[in-house]
């Protein structure tokens, strides 16, 4: 009973939290506090869940009947546990950075950015722990609405045109194609229940199989797979700490969720182990993977570098789940985890870079590892995670994701993720050889705001902790396969 | 005694105020006494749904007259929906136009303006409630002449032209109308509408039955829009005084669908409309025809009235559509957008008054920055407009849904796909909107625009609030809505 009473704080924290916010328009200091303990409050909602789930409970809630037969409804599974937990850890950090970047660049509408960002938490927690495709879809379209406030927070022509392509990508796919694939799962399956397995059974042809699917992973959009990827880099118009959040972390991590729990949960890995009508999505995941890592290696604009970085490990995740083999699945979920820490690092860095310097493009980073240098060592762990190299992070889900391509004998895979590795080191190291061996040119400027520097080192030392000790997102996403 | 008469208190109540108003000729008595028999009208038609689902259908013999010889009125699950719709519309729109009619009206008309609208609520009940075709017509003329009257009390001269356009094509679909009933009545001998369905059966393979259904399907296709006979709408709804425009577009083209889907379904029946007459087709390609042209062309309307009149035209499309389809999903979809887009369309169409009120105009270039001056106004507006897209958590969801699953159900891939595809237009009206009114800045004339009236606030965000609780819990509106569809279908099985 207990947890499922947590479960439902889990959801509506975040939202009495805005309101708590909005409450306290005029008075920063209060309003800031009021984030603060918000995201502290919803963590610990979180891992008080995460004891329970790790020792097999699920607890769930039914929120109210929707559509006969299909009830909003919450329930508590291994990946989805995983997921809220890196949200809502990463939401903490990124609230105290927030406070650092949004007074530091005297950003204009602040109470409206931590209301959005609170009620952005609220619906990231719906997806996450959606107990079925409707309430997934419920959470994942609003989680794109209320985004776009906070995309379009200049308000300027600038932000209108990239809220323009963020929406459309957003809403367009998920509406032409999601929701039809979930009303075509309804009128198969009868049911649109997450089941260990799948739900489609054999009422579908493999053709018809492979056709859902690629409605299904075209549909989310927010796994960004080529060619429904430009939202990404166009959402980079918003402050930093949405992009570090929410473009690294809550939103495009709902996306690769969204199609890793389809895959296991909805089409059931082994109804289509073999089936020649899905072999095309490692095909387009893999282009996905290589292509933007190439934009990346082209793109001056460090932001935008980072975007495309994203779009590639993104398409990781969805290119190990479609392996389909336990160990690369095992490694695509823990990939949710471990990305999401180094990416986030990554975004801080870039933040607290353009706070203190004023700078955006890569090329005019010279020596700014002397200026910078906590920022840019925490900069330079969060590359060595993308890349993959111990000891940070992002060894770990590579680890496994390779382990689970060589044991299938599935050597376009590797050779997939050796080429990418090269592009990926191709793109960062420069970044950090700039920083550190180049001399310094331009006016001389110290380290950004002491909160963003504190959240940035706290997400680099997380990331080499987790290296560590993977324990507690391993072990969840073991369950996910049944290991 | 009251219990015994409600099917005839229903019609008879308003219908008796509304002369009582140009009797006392006070405006105030006059409000008081539309929104008393609004809400008396809501409490009737709400105690009549709940009879239907107890006790099944309510016949009513009109003076003790039976039916067929009498004027029967006949209640079911299907028109007792529609009345609570009509009813519902009513109660929420009566309390919102004093305020809104003081401002667009001079001081003299308001006692006639009220008693008109309490008039065509009287015509609109009517034609749900009654089971006789003449009635009917009665009924349709009554709720037409009073709806002409209100469009012309625009307070742009232009309302004038709305309201002849209007009257004129309304006329035509009035006359076409009986047209059909004095042809079915020369097959049959008789008016009642069970009765009809009956008797047709032995008749229904001569001509001037399929000449009374072509005759019907026009003009009761005029009087609801359906593509393309729409021309009166949108002048009609951009000229009208806003609680008109929010009470007609809400209720008005529903009724006339209404009285489309029990002719086809249960007077003609689908072997004859569906199977042996082409009319499936017919009504999916004009449905088709009118979600996508019309929402193309409500993205560059300039004026929001008009650009959400012809979203209606469009959104009809989607009713049409459902109808078209002739299944139990499409059907549900169909009936269930009635009261989804009512309440849509009534909850844009009461903050646009609002919008009229402060700034003067509707067209867009007035509105920018409306986010800032009018935010409730204008974040309202948009929740609509998410309905009108069809977000999930909205009621436009619904409907949407049941569409798609119709679609599906007949194997109509490609109409799937259009009804999907044609929601990213409204997405691009909607956001036409959303970024006049959030990224222009408001011009200097603007700056010092207030919130509009909380008298009409109030109401328009009731209408907002159902825009999103019927999204969620839709108990009421979906089990209302299959019951209908089973009545419509009923004659099948």
């Amino acid at each position: 009973m207990i947890p499922d009473a947590i479960l439902l704080a889990a959801l509506f924290v975040p939202v009495l939290g805005a309101l708590a916010i909005a409450a306290c328009d005029r008075w920063p200091d209060l309003r800031e506090a009021a984030t603060l303990i918000t995201a502290a409050v919803l963590l610990l909602c979180v891992l008080s869940l995460l004891g329970p789930v790790l020792g097999g409970a699920e607890p769930q809630v039914t929120l109210i009947q929707m559509l006969p037969g299909i009830a909003l409804s919450l329930r508590v599974e291994p990946l989805g546990m995983l997921f809220a937990l890196v949200a809502s850890a990463l939401w903490v950090v990124n609230s105290l950075y927030s406070i650092g970047y949004m007074r530091a660049n005297r950003e204009a509408h602040q109470t409206r950015f931590y209301v959005c960002f609170a009620l952005a938490l609220a619906c990231t927690m719906g997806i996450a722990f959606s107990a079925n495709l409707l309430t997934l879809y419920l959470f994942y379209e609003a989680l794109t609405l209320i985004t776009y406030p906070l995309v379009t927070h200049h308000g300027d022509d600038e932000a209108r045109r990239g809220g323009r392509l963020y929406l459309g990508y957003l809403l367009g796919t998920s509406i032409v194609f999601l929701l039809p694939a979930i009303v075509i799962t309804w009128a198969v399956a009868g049911t649109l229940e997450f089941t260990a397995g799948g739900i489609l059974g054999h009422g579908l042809s493999n053709a018809a199989i492979g056709g859902l699917l690629a409605l299904y992973m075209f549909g989310i959009g927010k796994a960004a797979l080529m060619p429904f990827h430009r939202w990404l880099p166009a959402a980079m118009v918003a402050p930093t700490p949405v992009s570090a959040l929410l473009h690294a972390v809550a939103v495009v991590k709902a996306g690769v969720f969204s199609v890793v729990k389809v895959i296991v949960y909805v089409f059931g890995v082994e109804r289509i182990t073999g089936l020649a009508s899905v072999d095309w999505l490692p095909f387009v995941s893999g282009f996905t993977i290589i292509a933007a890592s190439i934009v990346a290696l082209r793109s001056d604009n460090l932001k935008r570098r980072l975007a495309y970085s994203t779009v590639s490990q993104l398409s990781y995740i969805v290119f190990f789940a479609a392996l389909l083999t336990p160990l690369s699945v095992v490694g695509a979920a823990l990939h949710i985890a471990m990305h999401a820490v180094g990416k986030i690092t990554l975004f801080f860095a870039a933040g607290a870079i353009y706070t203190a310097a004023h700078k955006t493009e890569v090329s005019q980073l010279d020596g700014i590892g002397r200026r910078m240098p906590w920022t840019m060592a925490a900069f330079a762990v969060g590359a060595l995670s993308m890349i993959g190299l111990p000891p940070t992070a992002g060894f770990i889900s590579k680890w496994f994701m390779l382990s689970g391509a060589m044991s299938s004998g599935k050597w376009a895979a590797v050779a997939i993720i050796a080429v990418s590795t090269l592009l990926n080191a191709g793109y960062f190291l420069p970044v950090v050889y700039r920083a550190y061996f180049r001399p310094a040119a331009g006016e001389a400027h110290g380290e950004a705001p002491r909160a963003m520097v504190f959240a940035l080192l706290l997400t680099a030392c997380a990331t080499v902790a987790l290296f560590f000790y993977p324990d507690v997102p391993l072990s969840l996403a073991r369950r996910l396969t049944g290991g | 005694m009251i219990a015994e008469n409600l099917p005839a208190l229903q019609v008879v109540v308003p219908l008796l105020a509304a002369p009582l108003m140009v009797l006392v000729r006070r405006r105030t008595f006059a409000w008081l006494l539309a929104v008393a028999v609004s809400w008396t009208a809501l409490a009737i038609a709400l105690a009549l749904a709940f009879k239907v689902r107890e006790a099944g259908v309510i016949s009513y013999a009109m003076g003790s007259w039976p039916p067929p010889w009498g004027i029967e009125y006949r209640v079911d699950a299907l028109n007792s929906f529609v009345l609570v719709l009509v009813s519902l519309v009513a109660s929420v729109v009566m309390p919102y136009a004093r305020t809104s009619v003081a401002a667009e009206l001079p001081r003299d008309q308001h006692y006639l303006f009220f008693s008109m609208l309490t008039l065509c609520l009287a015509g609109l009940l009517g034609i749900a409630i009654t089971g006789d075709a003449f009635n009917l017509f009665v009924f349709l003329e009554i709720s037409s002449l009073s709806a002409y009257v209100l469009v012309g009390l625009g307070r742009d001269r232009r309302a004038l032209l709305a309201a002849y356009q209007y009257l004129v094509l309304g006329t035509i679909g009035a006359t076409f109308y009986i047209i059909g009933v004095g042809l079915l009545y020369l097959m049959t001998g008789t008016l009642n509408i069970a009765d009809l369905a009956l008797r047709l059966r032995d008749v229904h393979e001569m001509r001037p039955v399929l000449a009374a259904l072509a005759f019907i399907t026009a003009g009761i296709g005029l009087k609801l829009a359906l593509f393309p006979l729409h021309f009166w709408l949108p002048n009609a709804y951009t000229y009208a005084p806003s609680a008109v425009t929010a009470f007609l577009a809400a209720s008005a083209t529903k009724v006339s669908v209404y009285v489309l889907l029990r002719y086809y379904f249960l007077v003609f029946g689908i072997p004859l409309v569906f199977g042996r007459l082409p009319m499936a087709e017919v009504l999916i390609g004009l449905s088709v025809l009118a979600v996508v042209s019309a929402s193309l062309v409500a993205v560059y309307q300039r004026d929001l009235k008009r650009l959400f009149a012809y979203s209606s035209v469009a959104q009809i499309g989607y009713i049409t559509l459902g109808m078209g389809l002739a299944n139990e999903p499409g059907l549900t979809g169909a009936v269930v957008h009635l009261f989804n887009h009512g309440i849509t369309k009534g909850a844009i169409f009461m903050l646009l008054g609002g919008v009229s009120l402060r700034v003067g105009s509707t067209s867009l270039e007035r509105i920018a920055g409306l986010g800032k001056t009018m935010p409730l106004t204008a974040f309202g507006i948009v929740i609509g407009g998410m309905s009108l897209i069809g977000i999930p958590g909205t009621a436009g969801f619904i409907s949407k849904w049941y569409l798609i699953l119709g679609a599906i159900a007949h194997g109509y891939w490609w109409l799937a796909a259009l009804i999907v595809a044609s929601s990213l237009i409204a997405v691009a009206y909607v956001w036409r909107f959303v970024e006049v009114a959030y990224f222009r800045a408001p011009a200097p004339a603007a700056a010092g625009l207030a919130e509009a009236p909380v008298s009409m606030l109030i109401p328009a965000w009731i209408m907002v609030a159902g825009c999103v609780y019927f999204g969620l819990d839709t108990g009421y509106t979906l089990d209302g809505a299959r019951l209908a569809a089973q009545v419509l279908l009923s004659s099948v099985r």
